[in-house]
């Protein structure tokens, strides 16, 4: 009798937390702040949602939505990892839209120390390390690879990789200076300008394009929908602009 | 290639710790002060501490820009994305269980055993050498399996301070994150079963050797 009361406010916290929808939104790393700004400006504008905001590589947030975690929306940095949520029937394909564009940079320390100007300057002895995220789980180091296949310089990179966990952490080890050089993306390097210098743009040979998707299954569909609206709507692209992105 | 490198690693790392272990806890045992129980809180801290702390402390310190960067760099040691530093991340995490053991062991050494061999005529290093550590030999090797066994299985701080560069600092744990993480779980699996049997074996000898094992078979 007397977890009584206990009980009832157990009831109240859960009913309450029921209450305002919660919209799980998994967003690519590069995304991390573009999306908190995109978050804040959606709920100002729904007050019944609450958005839930999971960052971090794309294929982690693909193997978590296809092993069944509870997102709704799937915002992914390149098509490879969409492609691979729709062959697992993870989305809902008809609501899969580009909703952004971005640029691969090559960075290095603030004052550059070891001196590269190109990625043919990676190719120097004084560069023994150069961070970009893990081809086989993060786009932004798909991206580099295919850039750096195509120049025939992967070879004598790859050799130097050190292989980050999410673009963030490459960005991050430039940042420190424990490596010489790394492959971010133009709006990740933008984030810590006074930190690290960009002294390349470096053609893909896929354009960056970030598309977004409904999670199949989702239980708020209609949220969802309506938050990717938000995404591609005039409004979305202003803050996306704001933090680098271009219309896709 | 990952399990050779872990195995390096785990080696290196429960060796200095024997050293580096045995000596602090051979000190505290016999540290007759009010702040020993602080320091030896303090020495536990990788215990208790997220991994993550660990490394990024680690990074901090030891980093090419970080307090003692410059001076490491002088010395030509460098930790960050070296197996090294992979060394350096195991050695703090594993550290308390060697030490702990190593002081429970010495503590449980009859002190008359000592003064008898002083009275003998040893010195003091022989009386460490030559009553000490052979009567604290057990439960040093059983806190040394315990640590061999945790930095086998060291990933957090390893990952923020080593890297994940696959031949050179890619150890077991950081391989099969790697692993998970692109979606190959048939790799990972494989891995996982590796370092599972292989941290099950240095538990069953940690047991095996621990003080209070022959007294519980012995009648």
């Amino acid at each position: 009798m007397r977890l009584r009361p206990f009980v009832a406010l157990l009831l109240l916290a859960a009913s309450g937390s029921a209450a305002a929808a919660d919209l799980v939104v998994s967003a690519a790393a590069s995304l991390t702040d573009a999306f908190q700004a995109v978050g804040k400006a959606y709920e100002a504008k729904h007050p019944g949602t609450h958005v839930v905001l999971n960052f971090a590589a794309s294929d982690v947030l693909l193997r978590q939505i296809s092993s069944g975690a509870p997102a709704d929306v799937f915002a992914s940095a390149d098509q490879a990892a969409m492609d691979q949520a729709a062959a697992a029937k993870a989305i809902d394909v008809s609501t899969r839209r580009d909703f952004a564009r971005n640029g691969l940079v090559l960075i290095v320390p603030e004052g550059d120390p070891a001196k590269v100007a190109s990625p043919e300057g990676l190719r120097a002895s004084v560069v023994r390390r150069v961070a970009y995220g893990d081809p086989a789980s993060v786009p932004a180091g798909r991206y580099t690879k295919a850039a750096l296949e195509q120049q025939g310089l992967w070879e004598s990179v790859s050799a130097k990789g050190v292989l980050a966990q999410n673009v963030r952490q490459a960005l991050d080890y430039v940042a420190r200076g424990e490596v010489e050089a790394g492959f971010v993306f133009a709006t990740d390097a933008h984030l810590m300008r006074d930190r690290v210098d960009v002294v390349a743009d470096v053609a893909t040979p896929t354009p960056v394009t970030y598309p977004i998707a409904v999670v199949a299954g989702s239980k708020h569909a209609r949220e969802a929908a309506a938050f990717e609206d938000f995404v591609v709507s005039a409004e979305g692209r202003k803050i996306l602009a704001v933090f680098g992105f271009q219309a896709p | 290639m990952p399990l050779a490198l872990t195995l390096k690693v785990a080696l290196w790392a429960t060796a200095i710790n024997l050293v580096l272990g045995v000596a602090v806890a051979f000190g505290l045992a016999r540290w007759r002060s009010p702040a020993r129980e602080v320091v030896d809180s303090v020495l536990t801290l990788p215990l208790v501490l997220p991994p993550t702390v660990l490394g990024y402390y680690l990074l901090v310190l030891f980093g090419r820009r970080g307090v003692f960067g410059e001076w490491l760099d002088r010395l030509g040691i460098e930790l960050v994305f070296t197996w090294q530093g992979a060394v350096a991340a195991s050695t703090l995490v594993a550290f308390p269980l060697v030490q702990k053991a190593a002081r429970a062991a010495f503590e449980a050494v009859d002190p008359q055993l000592e003064d008898a061999a002083r009275v003998l005529g040893l010195r003091e290093a022989s009386v460490f050498f030559r009553v000490c550590l052979p009567l604290a030999a057990r439960g040093i090797t059983a806190g040394a399996l315990l640590a061999f066994a945790r930095a086998l299985g060291e990933f957090g701080a390893t990952l923020m301070i080593a890297g994940n560069l696959p031949g050179r600092t890619q150890t077991l744990s950081v391989a099969i994150y790697a692993a998970v993480q692109a979606g190959d779980d048939r790799t990972a699996g494989v891995m996982v079963a590796v370092i599972s049997v292989t941290c099950v074996a240095a538990l069953l000898l940690a047991g095996w050797l621990a003080p209070g094992h022959l007294r519980r078979v012995r009648p």
